[in-house]
């Protein structure tokens, strides 16, 4: 079968996000960057029905030429080639970024014929948009599910499964299907050292993508108001263990 | 008019679209609801309270049960129909999708999980702030469009009835489903086994790195097994294969609101802060004073979570027999 993976590369904070101080991006002075988590999922996931079914994978990114960094990780992990849509004007909005997705897609296609699944993240880490995806499948007019915590594939068909607040649903989606996978669907693997020599090796595709702005525009970022309380600190090791049993019963816990 | 799109499971409404419903009405024009199915024609008497006036009731074969491509072209048509201001939900997993379903069908812009909504909703431009990286960062953003589909982050507001209630009228919305749409309409479920979940839990034990094995989560399990709650994990728990990825508490695992969240051994990354950080009280167990758990936390115990967190239990376990 072949699948198409679209991942987004983010930077990859520890425990505080700065701002540069025109307040218009993150300050990645001190950052790496890392693909999305669900992505990496949906990245995993490609492999795993690629190994099981035989056919390729292709992935797919929309960003800045240093992107092609994610491009190759994924294909040090399973992936058979990736496509840069290279982008030199900041953050593109979700209409423009699914605009722009589904011409590639569309292209790539043409030329080597249908994905039988194309994936994407659940939603991306740092902008959280939770529509390109959907964006994308209602354009090439395809089924398409978010939020997969489990996916296989038999028969035509993708089956999906996903948490609802009642338990555990699952969805039946004809090929060709998109589906948004969330973390927790597999656990990733890490690349080999055959897979990064491979990598090395592997073709990437760079373009220029064009597409028309949407109606949602980033205006300025901002942190959110800092949570410091004053940590009132019970004790040292487990001498501190009535202290808390204290703050439990104040707290009307212990029941 | 504000339309609000009310989710609910085979009848049942979810609680947090009462959220959205809360926040609809900030705008001060007329609050119209959207419900999806006839197994949704019973909320209607349940939303009078939140001030809304009209129940829009769309009915279809294919509208059993939940379908996202179903239910975002309800909405589409909806919207065409009716050309409300804005269209609001609240920024559930369903809300979102939805929502987006709705706007990729009538290529209009949409925004998830806003926190707050500037201005007139008949404006040509919606200003909003909205949530980042899960909440770690805030973004303000402008919306353009003739109707404006937004969901409202869950938990961005207390729901809350209005002072004057509302008629409730329910009207039914004439609505023309392509029956294709079935191809996404859930074909099956397990139901989830009663209890608390992590979700719902009053008290979640949740350990990190520092716990150290799959076998060091036992006397987590234990404290939480004696407080009625559930165990929890970070991301790096997940990643060592320690806990199920059901168990993480974050940014792409699951938000928690607990009345006592014990944060045993976790530094406080901002992947799992912005899971725990709707907790109602912390207290954190760390070897690190400058952890920015600790920092973060109400209580904190300076010390090796494998001996405080069995003295703990043990203290619990005495004043009960006392």
């Amino acid at each position: 079968m072949r699948i198409c993976v679209c991942v987004k590369r983010v930077p990859a904070p520890g425990s505080k996000i700065n701002i540069t101080a025109d307040g218009q991006q993150v300050d990645t002075t001190n950052l790496g960057f890392t693909t999305s988590p669900h992505e990496e999922c949906a990245v995993e996931a490609a492999a795993q029905l690629v190994e099981e079914h035989g056919g390729e994978a292709t992935v797919l990114t929309l960003g800045p030429a240093e992107a092609e960094e994610q491009l190759r990780y994924a294909i040090s992990v399973g992936m058979h080639r990736g496509v840069l849509l290279a982008t030199a004007d900041g953050e593109w909005d979700p209409q423009r970024t699914a605009r722009a997705l589904t011409t590639a897609i569309t292209e790539l296609e043409a030329v080597d014929g249908p994905f039988d699944l194309i994936l994407f993240g659940n939603e991306s880490a740092d902008a959280g948009g939770f529509q390109v995806g959907i964006r994308v499948a209602h354009a090439l007019g395809r089924p398409m599910v978010n939020g997969a915590k489990g996916l296989s594939v038999a028969d035509g068909a993708a089956s999906v499964e996903r948490e609802a607040d009642a338990g555990r649903e699952t969805y039946s989606l004809p090929l060709p299907a998109v589906v948004g996978v969330k973390e927790g669907v597999n656990l990733p693997r890490y690349p080999t050292m055959r897979g990064r020599l491979a990598s090395k090796k592997a073709e990437v595709a760079s373009n220029q993508p064009s597409a028309d702005a949407g109606g949602l525009a980033e205006q300025v970022l901002k942190s959110p108001p800092e949570r410091t309380s004053q940590t009132i600190v019970l004790g040292t090791g487990p001498d501190a263990a009535p202290a808390v049993v204290d703050v439990l019963e104040e707290l009307g816990v212990l029941s | 008019m504000i339309l609000v799109l009310i989710e609910h499971d085979r009848g049942s409404l979810a609680p947090a679209s009462l959220e959205a419903l809360t926040a609809a009405r900030t705008f001060g024009d007329a609050v119209e609801a959207l419900t999806i199915g006839d197994t949704a024609d019973g909320l209607a008497a349940d939303l009078e309270a939140y001030g809304v006036t009209v129940v829009h009731q769309a009915h279809d074969d294919v509208l059993g049960d939940y379908g996202p491509e179903a239910w975002g072209e309800v909405v589409a048509q909806a919207v065409r129909a009716l050309s409300p201001a804005v269209v609001l939900a609240t920024g559930t997993d369903r809300g979102n999708e939805v929502l987006a379903q709705a706007a990729a069908r009538l290529d209009l812009p949409f925004a998830a999980n806003a926190i707050e909504l500037r201005g007139s909703a008949d404006a040509d431009t919606l200003d909003m702030t909205r949530v980042r990286w899960g909440g770690s960062l805030l973004e303000d953003a402008s919306l353009t469009a003739p109707t404006k589909l937004v969901t409202v982050a869950h938990h961005a507001v207390d729901a809350a009835p209005a002072d004057t209630p509302g008629a409730a009228t329910p009207s039914l919305l004439a609505v023309e489903i392509d029956p294709s749409l079935a191809r996404t309409v859930v074909s099956g479920r397990v139901e989830r086994e009663a209890g608390v979940t992590l979700a719902t839990a009053p008290v979640v034990v949740g350990g990190g790195r520092g716990v150290g094995s799959a076998d060091g989560f036992a006397p987590l399990q234990e404290l939480a097994d004696e407080l009625g709650g559930v165990v929890g994990c970070s991301r790096a728990v997940t990643n060592n294969g320690w806990r199920n990825h059901t168990d993480q508490v974050g940014q792409t695992g699951t938000r928690i609101a607990p009345d006592v969240y014990f944060a045993c051994g976790i530094s406080g990354a901002i992947q799992h802060w912005v899971g725990a950080m709707a907790s109602k009280h912390i207290i954190a167990i760390n070897t690190d004073q400058q952890a920015n758990m600790v920092t973060k936390a109400g209580h904190a115990v300076i010390g090796d979570l494998h001996e405080v967190v069995p003295a703990i239990t043990a203290e619990i376990r005495r004043r009960k027999s006392a």
